[in-house]
């Protein structure tokens, strides 16, 4: 029998169990014992950004983490953004007045990642290259992200106007 | 109008109904993918929870080129979690060969007229004496989950004893160049030659020549979402359900069918939810999990990582032009040579899809009366190439605009001018371009005005302005430059697809169909299509692409062909629905067909709205059964089937512009804005059209700046992870101004829809690379390659500067 941990972690405000083999990555934790299958895994080397997860408040990539090293923290994942009755966060409702995605695989990453840089407060959100810049930790080949970076500025635009 | 019609305008098919005008065409409505796929709902291969599912790796040649003299296969199997180790020899006459050449058939049409060569090269599903890339598969693996399969992989012992590889492709045709294939006699795979006019005599009468080899680099396609199947037995039945991350779900079947030898309606594929695609076609994965499955009467599933798919998931472009040009004093271009040779890789499943398009796309916009090109596929030691997105145009766009733009610079003309002069006028339209398409059908251009389209992309860019800034930039010491670039694109391509139409009995309508979308957004505009002809609205309608389970033949979505085929054969089925569903509604109100109209999901009688009967009553009087109220004859039922059989595709056009700026002391390149123009008929949602452009345009900036497979000379992959390989990121791409021509409606289909899928993709090398020389125009750049990355265009500067201090 291999050696498995038992975790226990918050996911998306609930408390949740699991075990897992010391080796086995964040991403696959979160989508093969947790059944979370929202974080998408398009490099599992770090550099694509769709199972970008926020741990503690902080973005991380859930394929560059083991699962044990969660054991105790906060997690948020794409499943976690909406309101529990099941309206869609601004950001997710900005995603879709703009068309922000097509295919819709790296969404869950981008989500993730823009949540954490609205949280800060969206800080240079009216320039196009900080903006641009902010956004390049994530890959998308659908949007040319043209309509990611209006979606965005909309989003804080309607964080600004309802807070 | 008294312009005279497309000669392949449709006469209009018995039986079927006019359709009616648009209403939610054309809106901007909001996607109904959006909400699962924002939630973390959405389901794609890897997201399906399947009980007793086991796991399989793939092992993969890291030669590329080697002999297998054995495969040591025992320890990998003792390995803990492994049930099951397989290589070629498991396989032996049980998995039939992977054929894809004979199968994407070329057209009678086409074989008639040009005549090309062809030669069969069936690709093993897994490598059996030899390996020919480096990524092929070799054996493989299934265990209790992943982790314990890919363990098991560095247990399996293959014996290679490598061979020379052929890395160029030039050096493929030398006389004693290694054979790939021994039994094809060469390297050349395919070939053919396509001559419009008489070329030589337009040479001989030529005031002026100039020749040029240009090449376009290797490219993959990139899809976020791996590939991945998993295929799930019913051991009992010997039935299969197989899902599979693909944009061909009845091919696979096809596939799976006749190479596992079972009868259709036992293997169900579905295409779940998928992160993209851009190309890429069928694989031999496709086939070997379903084996898996079937052989271990259990589920199991394959999901590729990165590193597979950047060495094997099929590359693309890699071509090689050498041309001649004839012009005028003027700039009148009045014949091409080319020659070019597309490096296939090490099997050429799709025969000359791509390098025949890219003799059908060569001249574009542009009226050139003599030319001739002689294509050759040619096999190397490295992965096959596939259509990608835009599929052999990108290279021949890149060559055409850098011609014009090379006429311009031999005769001190403005580029802008020479692409003027020589682009076919709105009044030669419908324009016969005096070659056959590759489906057979000889070429005429769907009406378009190609002038005005440069007209509007150059204002909405601001060329004038920018000639000035330009000048002041250069007394500043910056250097900024504009690059024009236009495309053609067939589209829609055939030869059908289907579409069922159903209204249940709630009055709720279901369509299926064989396209596959994934990301095109299908299931907003299909609905929007189907809902115009029902008198329903979008959120009535269901739209369930790519199980074969629920249409019985489909192709599936590339070659920027969904919205012309799917959307023509959904709009024409729902018509014909409509009709019946008028019948049936006459029988229930006594009211004649034509005194009826239907409208918000009733029918109603013209003149007195009160005299009504909803969708889901006519829906349960077309039930069969005691209470059925039909018309005499008609048959019970509210679902029509119709499969659109296109008479040849229909063109859509675009023109590019691009500004930017060159650090001449880095050889950096940055983009400064961006501007298109497309004509892709009829818009069904424009806000689509405009994602489906900026994407577009996104990759075509890969392919000109950063995207490269690279081998080195022993033909060793040397860019395997996304460090290496580098995908345009946020801060690379500049704001898209998308413009549109909307007054050419296609005249080939009732609802006037040319495809816009692919267009984005096929300019941005070319514009770019005009755009880079115009702002070193100083230092007469020649940039004969794309992606031209900073490295590259350093060295070329460098070079520049030293031949301006020599002379």
């Amino acid at each position: 029998m291999a050696d498995r941990r038992p975790i226990t972690l918050r996911v998306n405000g609930q408390e949740l169990s699991g075990s897992a083999e010391p080796r086995m990555t964040l991403a696959d934790f979160l989508r093969d014992e947790l059944g979370l299958t929202g974080t998408h895994l398009g490099c599992e080397h770090g550099v694509c950004g769709a199972c970008t997860v926020l741990m503690d408040g902080r973005s991380v990539r859930s394929c560059l983490m083991f699962a044990v090293q969660a054991e105790g923290h906060e997690l948020t994942t794409v499943e976690g953004l909406a309101a529990p009755d099941g309206s869609l966060s601004p950001l997710q409702e900005a995603f879709s007045t703009n068309h922000a995605l097509q295919c819709g695989f790296c969404t869950p990453g981008f989500l993730i990642a823009v949540t954490e840089y609205l949280a800060e407060g969206a800080p240079g959100v009216d320039d196009e290259a900080t903006l641009r810049a902010r956004l390049s930790g994530n890959l998308c080949r659908c949007t040319g992200y043209q309509n990611i970076v209006t979606a965005v500025r909309d989003a804080a635009e309607r964080m600004r106007r309802s807070p | 109008m008294s312009d005279p019609a497309h000669p392949y305008a449709p006469a209009g098919e018995p039986g079927s109904p006019p359709v009616r005008p648009a209403n939610y065409v054309g809106q901007r409505l909001r996607r109904k993918e959006d909400a699962r796929l924002l939630t973390g709902r959405a389901t794609h291969v890897a997201d399906l929870r399947i009980p007793g599912l086991l796991h399989a790796a793939v092992l993969r040649s890291p030669f590329a080129h080697a002999r297998i003299a054995g495969i040591e296969t025992e320890a990998a199997a003792a390995a803990a979690g492994v049930v099951r180790v397989v290589t070629a020899r498991d396989l032996e006459g049980r998995v039939g060969p992977f054929v894809e050449a004979a199968r994407s058939e070329i057209s009678p049409l086409l074989n008639e007229k040009i005549g090309p060569t062809l030669k069969s090269c069936p690709m093993p599903v897994l490598a059996a004496d030899r390996v020919l890339w480096v990524g092929q598969p070799v054996a493989a693996i299934v265990a209790t989950d992943r982790y314990r399969a890919e363990d098991a992989l560095e247990l399996v012992q293959v014996d290679y004893e490598p061979l020379p590889p052929v890395s160029d492709p030039e050096r493929a045709l030398e006389p004693g160049a290694p054979v790939l294939h021994p039994e094809l006699g060469d390297n050349v795979q395919t070939s053919f030659v396509v001559s419009v006019g008489d070329v030589d005599g337009a040479f001989a009468r030529a005031e002026r020549t100039l020749s040029a080899r240009l090449v376009m680099g290797r490219t993959a396609a990139n899809a976020m979402e791996t590939r991945g199947v998993a295929a799930v037995p019913d051991a009992g039945r010997d039935e299969l359900t197989v899902w599979d991350a693909n944009a061909r779900p009845h091919l696979v079947r096809t596939f799976i069918c006749e190479m596992l030898g079972m009868p259709a309606d036992s293997v169900r594929v579905i295409g779940p939810d998928m992160g993209g695609s851009f190309g890429t076609g069928m694989f031999p994965e496709d086939v070997l999990i379903a084996f898996l499955a079937r052989e271990l009467g259990r589920p199991v599933r394959w999901i590729e990582d990165r590193r597979e798919n950047l060495s094997n998931t099929r590359h693309a472009r890699d071509q090689i032009h050498q041309v001649e040009v004839a012009f005028d004093g003027d700039g009148r271009i009045l014949a091409l040579k080319d020659r070019y040779l597309i490096d296939a890789g090490a099997y050429n499943n799709y025969a000359i899809t791509v390098s025949y398009n890219s003799a059908a796309h060569l001249r574009g916009q542009f009226a050139i009366d003599h030319m001739r090109v002689e294509a050759l596929s040619v096999l190397t030691n490295k992965a096959p190439v596939t259509p990608v997105r835009g599929a052999g145009r990108p290279e021949v766009v890149f060559v055409m605009d850098r011609i014009v733009d090379l006429v311009a610079t031999e005769l001190g003309l403005d580029p802008v001018e020479v692409r003027r002069r020589n682009l076919i006028r709105p009044e030669q339209m419908p324009y016969p371009m005096g070659m056959p398409y590759r489906d057979g059908v000889d070429i005429v251009y769907d009406r378009a005005d190609f002038p005005g389209q440069l007209n509007r992309a150059l204002q909405m860019f601001g060329y004038e302005e920018f000639r000035r800034e330009q000048a002041a930039a250069r007394d500043a010491g910056r250097r900024i430059g504009v690059g024009v670039s236009s495309y053609v694109e067939g589209s829609g391509y055939g030869p059908y697809e289907g579409a069922v139409v159903r209204i249940d009995p709630r009055g709720h309508v279901t369509v299926a169909t064989g396209a596959k979308p994934h990301g095109q957004s299908l299931e907003t505009t299909l609905a929007q299509i189907c809902a115009d002809q029902l008198g329903v609205t979008p959120d009535d309608v269901t739209v369930r692409a790519g199980d074969t389970a629920l249409i019985a033949h489909g192709i599936g979505t590339f070659a920027s062909r969904s919205a012309v085929t799917a959307g023509t054969a959904v709009g024409v089925a729902a018509a014909r629905l409509r009709e019946k569903v008028l019948a049936v509604a006459a029988e229930l109100l006594e009211i004649h067909p034509s005194d009826l109209d239907l409208d918000h999901g009733a029918v109603a009688a013209r003149g007195a709205p009160d005299r009504r009967v909803s969708l889901a009553d006519i829906a349960r009087a077309a039930t069969p059964g005691p209470r059925a109220k039909l018309p005499p004859g008609m048959e019970p039922g509210l679902e029509v089937v119709y499969y659109y059989v296109p008479p040849t595709v229909t063109f859509a056009s675009g023109t590019h512009v691009v500004g930017v700026e060159v650090d001449e002391e880095t050889g950096f390149v940055r983009l400064l804005k961006y501007v298109t123009t497309d004509d892709c008929g009829r818009m069904l949602n424009p806000t689509i059209v405009e994602g489906q452009v900026h994407g577009g345009v996104a990759h075509g900036i890969g392919n000109a700046l950063f995207e490269e497979v690279v081998y080195d000379g022993d033909a060793q992959l040397l860019t395997g992870t996304y460090l290496d390989y580098l995908l345009p990121t946020a801060s690379d791409v500049p704001p898209i101004a998308v413009g549109h021509q909307e007054e050419f409606p296609s005249e080939l289909n009732p609802f006037g829809i040319k495809g816009v899928g692919e267009g984005g993709a096929v300019s941005p090398p070319a514009a770019i690379a005009n755009a880079i020389v115009d702002a070193l125009r100083p230092l007469r750049v020649h940039i004969d390659r794309v992606p031209i990355g900073p490295e590259g265009l350093y060295r070329l500067i460098r070079e520049a500067r030293a031949a301006s201090r020599a002379g």
